[in-house]
């Protein structure tokens, strides 16, 4: 009886190996199974080798040959996977005879075996207590996530109160290229977005109120919308993509690179050179952005009005005279500035916290983007509160 | 040692960038079991030289015949069957971040063949003894280790083919001596023992002296191949100014140190 695991070629010119497993028979006078390595043994060769070893781990033989005698080379990997499974074979009670010459690196691995039995694998609290572990170490990452935003704030709190006063510390050229970045280029893309969104809104305005007569309201529902809410939120939420992410990567590339130690070590603060122009930067920029927003959600609004409803300019702006209140434009407008201090405090706090590798800082900047979204939402939900409390 | 038929052998070789020309005719060959250091200045071509002969850049004339199969005229999938041929380390370890040790040494492994999963497991265990590091290693991320452990990490990834030539770009830069002299330690054990052949390219003098059988210097695009002693005795001016330097002070009073036999 002949088990054939298989014949391969290894590499090109240097031979065949072959692995074969003869099950011993009694009546041939030799009842021991037989395990018989030719040719040169390579490390591609030990998928083939692999296969009948774990078949023989599988059920140990009780007494096995290994037969070397026509091998070649036998490369330290495979010669390893035979070791530990002779080894283990051993273990379970074969008794093991090598035919023909050891592989030469048997010598070499058997101290290396040797050398530092593994100690034992798994942790104490392997099985039924694992979930109390991964318990334990989430709340842990989470306190020690709010730990890091309260030392974060506080230290931006204390650097902020100390340097405001000497205004040439606030890096003015710093926040003026943050403003640039953040702010002026941004003006495009916050742009077609509010024109876009408000032409929806308008549409489906329109097309709701038509079958009432009451088209005209369109104006107060896209004057309205846009300028409480629409406006403000779309550019906080095209900011935080934008801006939220780049905080949160650069500082995090600066961090793995040391720069941010590099500052400290020469006696500056990287609150107040890295962190405080971004969030003022911010502070400003989102303000400004959201009234190019709500101006191009307005002309959206009267665009379409014009073409739909053959609503002349004239008309449209009587309209939204009539149908905005005095509040009606602070009431986005008071949270342009929060929202920027959100977006700016996750971006550059996440950013800050990337530490060790890589695959941190693309992670952090993720988490950058997605908490700055929730955060803004939440926040306008706030407002939306107060704003209905003290009916503004 | 030199056995008649080179393990590696590179011949004429220009690397020419626009009208800068890095290597004007570079000739050596690498016999097997032999540690070869590469040295020369910043912008001398060693790394380009290393990617030549790791097939990842075709010279603009000449060949590299590695076991005497010409990598400059593969095809990409014969080139592909050499590569399994010799490990690389890379000066930063090039670990793969998102990876853990285990998955980084099993990773061109499972990329060749399949096994099961505890062969995988039991060859892992396997490289990491085979480097010195502890099993405990294999669970933790490149950036969980020190720059002695990337090193060794890397090594024990590049072990992972079993292969029969090693490439080291600085394998001791940045390391204390203590780790150094472990690291050159265990490259001239891995080749006493596994017979590999290594080449590598270093700035470390005292890695040089202990480890390398000979060395090629990279000057004035063209390569010059001795013992170290012969190096160390050429009247190169730059080689004088390498060796003779401050620096150099380690090689002078025990020359002998670096055995060239």
């Amino acid at each position: 009886m002949l088990a054939f695991a298989g014949e391969r070629h290894s590499h090109g010119t240097l031979g065949i190996m072959t692995v074969s497993v003869i099950a011993g028979r009694a009546a041939s006078g030799d009842a021991r199974d037989r395990l018989k390595i030719a040719g040169d043994c390579r490390m591609a060769d030990a998928p083939a080798l692999d296969s009948e070893l774990r078949r023989l781990r599988a059920g140990p033989p009780p007494s096995l040959v290994v037969d070397l005698t026509e091998a070649g080379e036998i490369d330290i990997g495979p010669s390893w996977l035979l070791h530990d499974t002779l080894t283990a074979l051993s273990a379970a009670g074969t008794s093991v005879t090598v035919d023909g010459p050891a592989p030469e690196h048997f010598a070499y691995l058997d101290g290396l075996a040797k050398k530092g039995e593994a100690g034992p694998a798994g942790s104490v609290f392997g099985g039924p207590l694992r979930w109390l572990v991964e318990f334990g170490k989430r709340v842990e990452v989470r306190g020690q996530g709010w730990y890091e935003a309260l030392t974060f704030g506080g230290r931006l709190v204390v650097t902020a109160a100390t340097r405001w006063s000497r205004l040439k510390r606030l890096r003015i050229p710093s926040v003026v290229r943050h403003v640039h970045e953040t702010g002026v280029q941004a003006i495009p893309i916050v742009a077609v977005i509010a024109f876009l969104i408000s032409v929806i809104s308008a549409y489906i305005g329109a097309q709701q109120l038509r079958p009432f007569g009451a088209e005209i309201f369109t104006v107060d529902l896209v004057a309205i919308g846009v300028l409480r809410e629409l406006g403000v939120l779309l550019t906080a939420i095209m900011v935080a993509g934008r801006s939220g992410s780049a905080y949160a990567a650069e500082l995090g590339v600066m961090k793995l690179n040391d720069e941010v130690d590099a500052l400290e070590s020469m006696g500056m603060n990287p609150y107040e050179m890295l962190v405080l122009p971004r969030v003022v930067a911010l502070v400003i920029a989102m303000p400004l952005l959201t009234i190019v927003a709500d101006a191009m959600g307005l002309v959206g609004g009267a665009a379409l009005t014009r073409y739909l409803l053959d609503l002349p300019w004239e008309q449209f702006v009587a309209r939204l005279d009539s149908a905005i209140g005095d509040t009606t434009f602070w009431a986005g407008m008071v949270k342009a500035p929060v929202f920027g201090l959100l977006i700016a405090l996750t971006g550059t706090l996440r950013g800050l916290q990337v530490r060790e590798s890589s695959r941190e800082l693309g992670r952090l900047t993720t988490v950058a983007v997605v908490q700055s979204i929730f955060l803004v939402i939440l926040a306008d939900a706030c407002f939306a509160i107060l704003f209905l409390e003290i009916d503004f | 040692m030199n056995a008649p038929q080179p393990l590696v052998s590179v011949r004429n070789v220009v690397n020419r960038f626009g009208t800068q020309v890095v290597h004007d005719g570079v000739s050596f060959d690498v016999f097997p079991g032999e540690i070869f250091g590469i040295v020369g200045g910043s912008g001398s071509g060693k790394s380009v030289l290393l990617k030549t002969m790791l097939g990842l850049r075709r010279p603009t004339s000449g060949t590299v015949a590695l076991e005497g199969r010409e990598i400059t005229a593969m095809s990409d999938d014969e080139l592909r069957e050499v590569k399994r041929r010799y490990g690389v380390t890379f000066q930063q370890g090039a670990l793969f971040s998102s990876l853990t040790v285990a998955e980084n040494i099993t990773l061109p492994v499972a990329e060749a063949m399949d096994l099961d999963e505890a062969s995988f497991a039991s060859l892992v265990e396997l490289r990491l003894r085979m480097v010195g590091l502890p099993p405990a290693t294999e669970s933790k991320y490149p950036a969980q280790l020190s720059g002695g452990m990337v090193k060794r990490a890397a090594l024990a990834r590049a072990l992972a083919l079993d292969p029969v030539l090693l490439f080291l770009d600085e394998p001791t830069a940045g390391l204390d001596p203590i780790a150094a002299t472990e690291f050159d330690s265990l490259v001239l054990y891995l080749r006493d023992t596994l017979h590999l052949t290594v080449i590598m390219v270093t700035h470390d003098l005292d890695t040089l002296a202990r480890t390398c059988d000979r060395v090629a210097v990279l000057v004035d695009g063209n390569v010059i191949v001795d013992t170290l002693e012969g190096i160390v005795a050429n009247d190169h001016p730059w080689i004088r100014q390498y060796f003779h330097g401050a620096r150099g002070r380690a090689l002078r009073p025990q020359a002998g140190e670096g055995d060239g036999a």
